[in-house]
């Protein structure tokens, strides 16, 4: 029965209250461990469709009559797009449409950054739309941006309210402290660069907006265009059922979209609008740049007392506050802690969230202080963090709903005891060593979310729910989940998806949260079939309905008796059962999150400044593994993008223009293969029994966490050099090399100096 | 060498009026034609005219390798390459890897591994593997990371692409 309830929901580190409409979630959890289906790896099952170059993207789809749009962005940093004259793009051949930002309120004439978009236009090619748009006459009113993060506070340009939190004396703290450490870190602005750029193909059937969209959210691109547009939600239709990466960026609808519904409603043809790579680069969305100048204190014995945290988030023209400050407010059991986050206005394109937004640049900051911390006491990183865990959420005293990170800590012990082995591969140009990390991020996933699941006298189960699968494979996690509920191979289940008129609503891909909601509800709508299954079952074998059971293809009764179930479905004919299914509340009073630890080992050449990862183990806590095969691609992933992060990736402007200067890959430096050290993954595997019917957290965001500080802690104990500022390029490392030689140059003149 | 203009071919089309070029060329085995016009790349005659998506573009610009297909044998970047330097000649792009029913051993590798992720690289990686294994049966880990390095995947991390690879050279 649905139920009005209050619960708490999560997206991305930010909590709500809300009314939610809930069902029962009346299932019991399976036992922990491998069961038939779940927990055992399994191929994607659209792995072969995208392997032959068969699944069909966004960046595919081709309609009849369709026209290429291309848009005019600005060029400079900061500029008022005072008069606009579209008329010279629609004399050219092949220009169907245009529009700009005086006649459609989502295009700005104010662009506040390089690549905002105040115009657009649509032809039958892509390249008569782009001469189109070199077409239009605007006249620019240039002016200086505001492009320093510090300068921009102080001038009390802010994106939104600051946030503070206090709890404790954090002052009396760090008065009262044997040890304390002081420094500052600095995390840079990285793009997310998935492999299909942002794109959307509108058209219009009747009064019906048809949006096929790279997304990462069909249902709040629904509501969004619906409102945008003034139109009923069900009045759009979002499609997406293959899409090329997100990591947060396509969470929304994007202004490409409500120009392509615009310059279709206008043509009455299909419109596609693709970013191009370098429009990716300029315009849509980036991890932000942060500041962060951190303080610590402890007791001798290792006891941290206080924490305290100044955080600027270099926001750029637009965006929200990600939780730079969350890690030091919730990752050790502390109880004196300040921290102040402020977000910076200024003239650089507006951030996204990217993948654990936040946490990534507040871990690298808390964990390297946390190492720097442990040096000055003289005891070893990882008993620090044992020393100083968590066991209630410290945030409010509430228990969490489960937690492993000592045993996580205890699994990383074996990959920890390699450092002597690994420093002691030093000589006098490489330099070895070990550092680790924790992490702590949500990933509980939350209502509503619901899937159906259709049982035909085939046999075939079909899953059916308006979800988007943004590359991680849950489209196989959730037929893994059904099938185990009904008892059933695999191969016999399959899921449809990506389609808000073809399913019922379904969560956002975004802060590891798809396989927490809607694994639950695609276990309960397996759960309704398979009810309905034995409740006909009964009646076609006369036994009582709780002596049957579905096992391996057959029913299965209590007394010994068995059928398979093709016995029983075929006898359906066109008759289908439908199972309904809704994702559950997250559990009253507790706090769920996800935890873990990582242990990386470097190599530093000292005189070049060149660093090479060799290793990282990874350990996670994420409640129950539903795909290990998955999860542990995940996991690389993670830790493949924290290796662009920390190394290589860095979106550079110009300093005084605010141009952007890595706008192609081969400027902006992800990751290759070239790059992969040795990646070691374990989990703990241990369902959190009061998490809805599965006890599965999500697992998308955790691994690109720790890894930054892990590789900065590393570089310490390789050199005793403290890097304090991502990424750590050759240039920063030599930085930090040559600022450690003058401090022993000081310290040695100081020893030197003694005796006299 | 890849991803660089592919230069060994001279430029022998027709010129026409209206799409500029007519090309006549061999796509998976099948002879082709298309109208062009004279700056068209390969990637775009594939994929927009010959109707044959299952090569990517991801920055039409030779950076990412999600454009890679074979061009009488050689690997190159279709983004990369004229429409019509390709007249006359043979391309292979991941949908004609394996016969018809069949599939290539590379593109089974790469699902076995869970060497796809979003699957939008994949292609690209498919027919840039198929190539490594056919000029190196049995390549080790750094011919693996000296051949694949021009192929960009922002998903799987990449070591489910040794996999894949290793996998593949067994089969
Ligand atoms: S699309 Fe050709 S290399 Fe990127
Ligand atoms: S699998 Fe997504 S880019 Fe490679």
């Amino acid at each position: 029965m649905a139920r009005l309830i209050r619960t708490e929901k999560e997206v991305e580190g930010r909590y709500e209250e809300v009314w939610t409409v809930v069902e029962e979630d009346a299932l019991d959890q399976w036992p922990a461990g491998p069961l038939e289906v779940v927990g055992q790896p399994a191929q994607r099952q659209d792995g072969l469709q995208r392997a032959r170059g068969e699944a069909r993207y966004t960046a595919d789809v081709r309609l009849p009559g369709m026209l290429h749009a291309a848009v005019l962005r600005s060029g400079v940093a900061r500029a008022d797009a005072r008069a606009i004259d579209v008329l010279p793009a629609l004399e050219l051949p092949g220009v169907q449409a245009a529009l700009s930002c005086e006649e459609v309120d989502f295009l700005d004439a104010e662009a506040g950054y390089p690549g905002a978009a105040v115009a657009a236009v649509a032809a039958d090619t892509i390249e008569q739309a782009r001469a189109g748009v070199e077409a239009i006459a605007v006249e620019w009113d240039e002016s200086e941006p505001l492009l320093d993060p510090d300068e921009a506070i102080a001038r009390g340009q802010l994106v939104s309210e600051s946030s503070s939190y206090e709890r404790g004396d954090l002052e009396a703290a760090l008065a009262g402290a044997d040890v304390v450490v002081e420094a500052e870190y600095r995390t840079q602005s990285v793009l997310h660069n998935s492999m299909e750029t942002h794109q959307a193909v509108c058209h219009w059937e009747g009064d019906t907006l048809v949006v096929h969209i790279s997304t990462q959210y069909i249902w709040g691109v629904r509501d969004e265009l619906a409102e945008k547009l003034g139109l009923r939600p069900d009045d759009v239709r979002v499609v997406c059922e293959f899409m090329g990466g997100g990591f947060g960026a396509k969470n929304g609808a994007g202004d490409y979209s409500l120009i392509a519904a615009e310059l279709s409603r206008r043509t009455g043809r299909p419109v596609r609008c693709a970013l191009t790579r370098r429009e990716e680069n300029l315009a849509a969305g980036n991890r932000n740049a942060t500041i962060q100048r951190l303080r610590a204190g402890a007791r001798s014995d290792g006891t941290i007392v206080g924490l305290g945290g100044e955080f600027v988030n270099a926001v750029g023209w637009s965006g929200w506050l990600a939780g730079t400050d969350g890690p030091m407010q919730m990752l050790y059991g502390v109880d004196n802690v300040a921290t102040m986050l402020r977000g910076a206005k200024l003239n650089s394109a507006p951030m996204a969230a990217f993948r654990a937004p936040g946490f990534v640049e507040g871990t690298f900051g808390l964990e390297c202080l946390l190492d720097e911390l442990g040096g000055k006491l003289g005891i070893d990183p990882l008993e620090l963090r044992r020393r100083n865990h968590a066991d209630a959420d410290v945030l409010d005293g509430r228990p969490y709903s489960s937690k492993s990170l000592l045993e996580c800590y205890r699994r990383a012990e074996p990959h920890w005891d390699r450092r002597h082995e690994v420093r002691a591969r030093s000589d006098e140009t490489w330099k070895h060593g070990v550092g680790l990390a924790s992490q702590v991020w949500y990933g509980g996933g939350g209502p509503p979310s619901y899937a159906w699941v259709r049982v035909g006298s085939d046999g075939s189960m079909t899953v059916v729910t308006a979800m988007q699968d943004i590359g991680t494979g849950s489209r196989t996690a959730m037929a893994q989940i059904a099938a185990e509920e009904l008892g059933v191979s695999l191969a016999q289940v399959r899921v449809e998806l990506g389609d808000s008129a073809r399913g019922p609503f379904a969560s956002i891909s975004a802060g590891s949260s798809t396989i927490p909601s809607m694994g639950p509800a695609v276990r309960s709508a397996a759960g309704d079939a398979r009810r309905q299954i034995l409740e006909l079952a009964a009646q076609r074998w006369q036994k009582e309905q709780r002596t049957l059971s579905l096992k391996g293809g057959r029913i299965v009764c209590s007394d010994g008796g068995s059928w398979p179930l093709e016995s029983l479905l075929g006898l359906l004919e066109d008759a289908q059962i439908l199972g309904m299914g809704a994702r559950g509340p997250n559990p009253t009073g507790m706090r769920v999150l996800t935890f873990g630890v990582q242990v990386a080992e470097v190599a530093v050449d000292v005189g070049t400044g060149e660093i090479r990862v060799g290793r990282i183990a990874a350990i996670h806590d994420v409640g129950r593994i539903i795909n290990p095969l998955g999860a542990r691609s995940q996991v690389e992933g993670g830790i493949i993008q924290a290796l662009g992060h920390t190394l290589s990736e860095h979106r550079l402007l110009d300093p005084r223009t605010g141009t952007v200067l890595t706008q192609t890959l081969d400027a902006y430096k992800l990751p290759t293969i070239a790059d992969v050290p040795e990646i070691v993954c374990e989990f703990v595997d241990e369902p959190d029994s009061h998490l809805t019917n599965l006890g599965a957290k999500g697992l998308g965001e955790p691994p690109i966490i720790p890894t930054a500080a892990a590789i900065a802690n590393a570089i310490r104990d390789a050199t005793g050099a403290d890097v304090r500022s991502l990424p750590i390029d050759r240039e920063e490392m030599l930085r930090a090399l040559a600022a450690l030689a003058r401090a022993k140059e000081r310290s040695g003149d100081r020893v030197a100096a003694r005796p006299a | 060498m890849r991803c660089g203009f592919w230069r060994n071919v001279p430029w022998s089309g027709v010129w026409h009026e209206d799409r500029g070029v007519k090309i006549r060329l061999t796509v998976n085995g099948e002879p082709r034609e298309a109208d062009v016009w004279a700056g068209e790349s390969l990637l775009t005659t594939l994929r927009d005219t010959l109707e044959l998506p299952g090569s990517k573009n991801a920055c039409e610009q030779g950076e990412c390798g999600s454009c890679s297909v074979l061009l009488d044998g050689a690997l190159v970047c279709a983004c990369l390459v004229l429409a019509a330097q390709a007249d006359g000649h043979e391309v292979t792009t991941v949908e004609g890897l394996a016969d018809r029913e069949e599939l290539h051993r590379v593109q089974r590798a790469f699902v076995e591994a869970g060497a796809v992720q979003c699957g939008f690289c994949t292609p690209g990686l498919v027919v840039a593997t198929a190539a490594l294994l056919e000029a190196n049966p049995d390549p080790s880990d750094d011919e693996m990371r000296e051949a694949l390095s021009g192929n960009l995947c922002r998903c799987t991390g990449y070591a489910k692409i040794f996999d894949a690879v290793r996998l593949a050279a067994r089969s």
